[in-house]
């Protein structure tokens, strides 16, 4: 089969990329076909070539004044091939053709027999645009970032005399990719994100100490900052947590109510069930939800989805690292079991599409199926309800982070605050506590749902095989029946 | 990889980097060149399922202009994507704000011919050979018993790695290391539950590698014994962390007893320089200095020369975990820790894991944990666990779905026992531990 011929359609991300990660360094289009053409020499079900250029920079305002900054530059190109179940996976971080033929041959070596060198001729995509493909880089002066810096630092010590403690970082990535595919796919995203956060360390008069943190972030770039309440939003927020947390007692140990806070409390079910439901454990049955389409694994009052198409989010994506464009796909509906979240390579190994979550942290890690904003759409309780229902329990409206054992279906999630119920009403703030629950059985004993759904303020990173990608979260209020609290007061 | 003229290209580049920033008017920068190759061979269920080779090359360079700070790193090597990262450090530099407390390490720190610590031991495989080696893993984990129904696969992976590290004082020394490691992971079923499991083992020369069906006969043992777990109900109970675990514990002092955690107040051992954290049996050493080691290093991040010292004696807190810009915020000097702790060992009171089992008639055996939960700024620690009840030195039965919190300033005064049952695949050799006053939580 021949290369293809000359680009037709055009876009924005389009020639952004192509000038980013081709012309800068004399490839041609033709070069990347000259790749797959390589590749596909050999019996391959599938084979891609991912051009990525990623610009990172970060600002560090501590004691006052911004005193770091960060900025770092990582281009390469990943080649993978694919035969039945096999990869293999090679990456370059120098783009001249011959570095490129280097990591085409070792990718192909994972297929001996000789293929009919077959793959369809890749035309260029117009991709849909949820983010505006923008560099934030250089969307604000560097003495402005410094400068916002320094006012959150000023804004969080004005709050309360009882700060002694500000570090913020103000954070923005400019990721341009290129995609090729072996089943016809050329297009490219151009990914700006960026995320300010503050953790700040609060001293009471008895000399303990307690920190608060906030940050906030998304597809997009610092005017999301500069043009609006949000920096004064996450200074307040940051001491009113360690303020809340100077009061905080000992939290229960045991089993008991709990009711779970609006937006990023969500982690639960990023950790209790999405991960479960990724298509690569369901495809190698280690999942505890392996072969439970059609089933219940939830109360009626559960739907969930995985949403890579929410404008400006964190977790939101034009395209997944495959081509795929992001969807938004159902995973539970009223309880029942859905859709598994697949990349290509599952897919096809599970005779099924893509669902648009092959994701990867950079070139140089393979993509897997990935979640994008996963959270649950609102029910019928008002807030106040459903805490009101609860004669002891505790309501968790914040959280660090979570870990799932996918197999067994075990997860947790750390509250970073938290208070307890008694006789329906929020009593005393308690100590941050570790939850620990089942999965497949965890959404059963949500019983109500709140009608305030709200989504994570755009900090979330999900680590998973050493890849870190960002991610989103979201949910209403909710009244999960019983838990197991990780306290110490038995 | 040809490791001579690795090293030398870097030390080039490095040099040349440092006589760029002066000649464009700075004072003082620091410069970390790598480079990195490695292999990673994956079989899962009898047949090959991934190779990934890498290849990674990064650049950083740190100026600091008139006590302005700036960093940029590149992961291009030509000459003008150098240039252009070290125009972008000194670019931010002349924004952030001055710091009388940055700057190069003083020179008379800097590590003198810089001692050979054997870290480098290249492995000469190819696939076919990792192949059949990850193989083998998954093999014995397979025939161990009916109840392995299905794997997660096994992995062999190495790595070889050279870097150096230069700046305006004259210091450029660079060393070469390695890294190998075979892993695999089984799945247990019983009665419609499964548990997974694994096990890995490490090292810097392949000779020092467990054998694979070792690896793989434990990573499915260790999956069949959690099969039929069920909840506890809520105790205060001795905890013990095997090795594999107990190392994380001390991983939770270093972070409370950095120099950053000290100056930032953020630290539930703030000050504690001096005062009783441990029993009094316990003794930990830092040795940077041991042949072969994973966490080894002749020199640190800045060029100081790294040596053994003391952290712990008699359960008192020595001393803290210092770089050049902590130690002088601190107003102390550096401990030659910028970039991390390097060999932290603990000393042993008691024998192997079934000889500390025995010290008390009944407690919790932590089998995994969960999530983070740790909190460095007050010591409130907890984290989700599975494990095992054990009563009489005999496991009972195994446990799962239950929280193990408590405070850590009270969880390190609580330790009873350190095992001699090192865990080196990390840089941090401690045993088994027996701790005192956590509270497990369940039903």
């Amino acid at each position: 089969m021949q290369p293809q011929q000359e680009i037709s359609a055009s876009s924005d991300q389009f020639n952004i990329a192509r000038a980013e990660l081709l012309d800068s360094i004399g490839l041609q289009l033709s070069d990347i076909d000259h790749c797959i053409a390589k590749l596909m020499n050999r019996r391959l079900d599938y084979a891609d070539v991912y051009f990525q250029s990623t610009l990172y920079e970060t600002w560090t305002v501590e004691d006052g004044n911004v005193k770091e900054g960060v900025h770092s530059v990582d281009r390469g190109v990943g080649i993978r091939a694919i035969s039945g179940e096999k990869t293999g996976f090679a990456y370059s971080d120098e783009l001249d053709t011959g570095s490129l033929d280097d990591a085409v041959t070792a990718a192909r070596e994972i297929a001996k027999e000789k293929g009919k060198g077959r793959y369809k001729v890749a035309t260029q995509r117009a991709i849909q645009t949820i983010y505006p493909s923008i560099n934030p880089l250089v969307g604000l002066e560097d003495a402005q970032k410094v400068a916002l810096l320094t006012d959150l630092d000023r804004k969080v010590r004005s709050i309360d005399n009882r700060v002694i403690q500000v570090v913020g970082s103000l954070t923005g990535v400019y990721e341009t990719i290129l995609i090729q595919t072996s089943d016809g796919f050329l297009g490219s995203d151009v990914r700006p994100l960026v995320r300010l956060n503050v953790s700040v360390i609060m001293k009471d008069t008895q000399d303990r100490l307690e920190q608060g943190y906030a940050g906030g972030g998304g597809r997009g770039d610092f005017s999301l900052f500069t043009g609006t309440d949000l920096t004064s939003n996450i200074a307040e927020e940051a001491v009113r947590q360690a303020a809340v947390n100077l009061e905080a007692i000992s939290a229960p140990a045991g089993n008991m109510p709990v009711v779970l806070g609006p937006g990023w409390p969500g982690i639960l079910l990023h950790e209790a069930i999405g991960h479960g439901l990724e298509g690569d454990f369901n495809r190698k049955k280690t999942s505890a939800f392996s072969e439970r389409i059609g089933e219940r694994v939830a109360s009626d009052e559960c739907t969930v989805v995985d949403d890579g198409t929410l404008p400006g989010r964190r977790g939101s994506l034009n395209i997944d690292d495959e081509g795929t464009p992001a969807a938004c796909n159902i995973l539970i509906e009223k309880g029942v079991l859905k859709s598994y979240m697949h990349d290509k390579l599952n897919a096809r190994l599970m005779n099924t599409q893509s669902t648009g979550n092959g994701r990867r942290e950079s070139f140089a890690y393979p993509p897997m199926p990935r979640m994008t904003n996963t959270y649950m759409l609102p029910g019928k309780h008002e807030p106040e309800e459903i805490i009101e229902s609860v004669d002891k329990g505790i309501y968790a409206p914040n959280f660090g982070g979570g870990q799932v054992d996918i197999t067994s279906g075990k997860f947790v999630f750390s509250a970073s605050e938290a208070y307890l119920i008694e006789k329906g009403k929020l009593t005393a703030p308690i100590k941050g506590a570790m939850l620990i629950g089942n999965g497949p059985d965890v959404l059963t004993k949500v019983s109500m749902v709140g009608s305030d759904l709200e989504l994570d303020p755009g900090v979330g990173v999900c680590g998973k095989d050493g890849q870190s990608v960002p991610v989103g979260v979201g949910q209403p209020t909710l009244r999960i029946d019983s838990l197991t609290v990780g306290g110490t007061e038995s | 990889m040809d490791i001579e003229q690795a090293l030398h290209s870097l030390r080039l580049r490095a040099l040349e980097a440092i006589e760029y920033a002066h000649k464009l008017g700075i004072e003082q920068a620091e410069v970390g060149v790598s480079y990195d190759e490695g292999l990673a061979t994956s079989v899962r269920l009898g047949e090959l399922e991934s190779v990934e080779r890498q290849r990674d090359h990064s650049f950083a360079v740190t100026v600091y202009d008139k006590g302005h700070k700036g960093s940029a790193s590149t992961s291009e090597f030509s000459k003008a994507a150098i240039e252009k990262t070290i125009s972008k450090a000194i670019s931010i530099a002349s924004f952030t704000a001055e710091d009388r407390f940055s700057g190069l390490l003083g020179p008379e720190f800097m590590a003198k011919n810089p001692r050979d610590l054997f870290l480098y031991h290249p492995w000469d495989i190819g696939v076919e050979q990792a192949e059949i080696i990850a193989l083998r893993a998954e093999k014995a984990a397979q025939d161990i018993d009916p109840r392995i129904k299905n794997s997660e696969g096994a992995s062999v992976s190495t790595g070889c790695g050279v870097r150096v590290y230069a700046n305006s004082h004259g210091f450029c020394e660079g060393y070469p290391t390695s890294s190998h490691s075979v892993t695999c992971g089984a799945v247990a079923e019983q009665n419609q539950s499964l548990e997974r499991d694994y096990w890995y083992t490490a090292a810097r020369d392949p000779k020092e590698l467990e054998e694979p069906e070792k690896v793989g006969a434990d990573a499915a043992s260790r999956a069949l014994r959690r099969l039929d777990a069920k909840q506890i109900s809520t105790c205060n109970v001795p905890v013990v962390f095997p090795a594999e675990l107990a190392r994380s514990l001390f991983g939770h002092l270093i972070a409370a007893i950095t120099g950053t955690s000290q100056y930032r107040k953020a630290s539930f051992l703030l000050d504690a320089k001096g005062t009783q954290i441990f029993p009094e049996f316990i003794e930990v050493i830092e040795d940077p200095l041991i042949p072969k080691a994973m966490g080894s290093a002749p020199f640190d991040n800045e060029g100081a020369a790294t040596s053994q010292r003391k952290l712990i004696e008699q359960g008192v807190l020595t001393g803290y975990v210092l770089s050049s810009y902590s130690a002088k915020r601190l107003g102390l000097k550096t401990t030659a820790n910028a970039g991390g702790i390097h060999n932290l060992i603990v000393k042993p009171n008691a024998g192997s894991l079934s000889s500390i089992l025995k010290k008390r008639t009944e407690l919790f055996l932590v089998g995994e944990l969960l999530g983070q939960g740790v909190n460095t700024v007050t010591g409130d620690y907890s984290r989700g666990a599975a494990g095992f009840w054990v009563q009489d030195g005999q496991v009972s039965f195994p446990v799962n779905e239950v929280t193990i919190a408590g405070n850590l300033s009270e969880i390190f005064k609580g330790i009873r026992a350190v095992g001699s049952d090192k865990d080196k695949r990390g840089n941090i050799h401690c045993g088994s531990l027996l701790v005192e006053g956590l509270t497990v939580a369940g039903k």
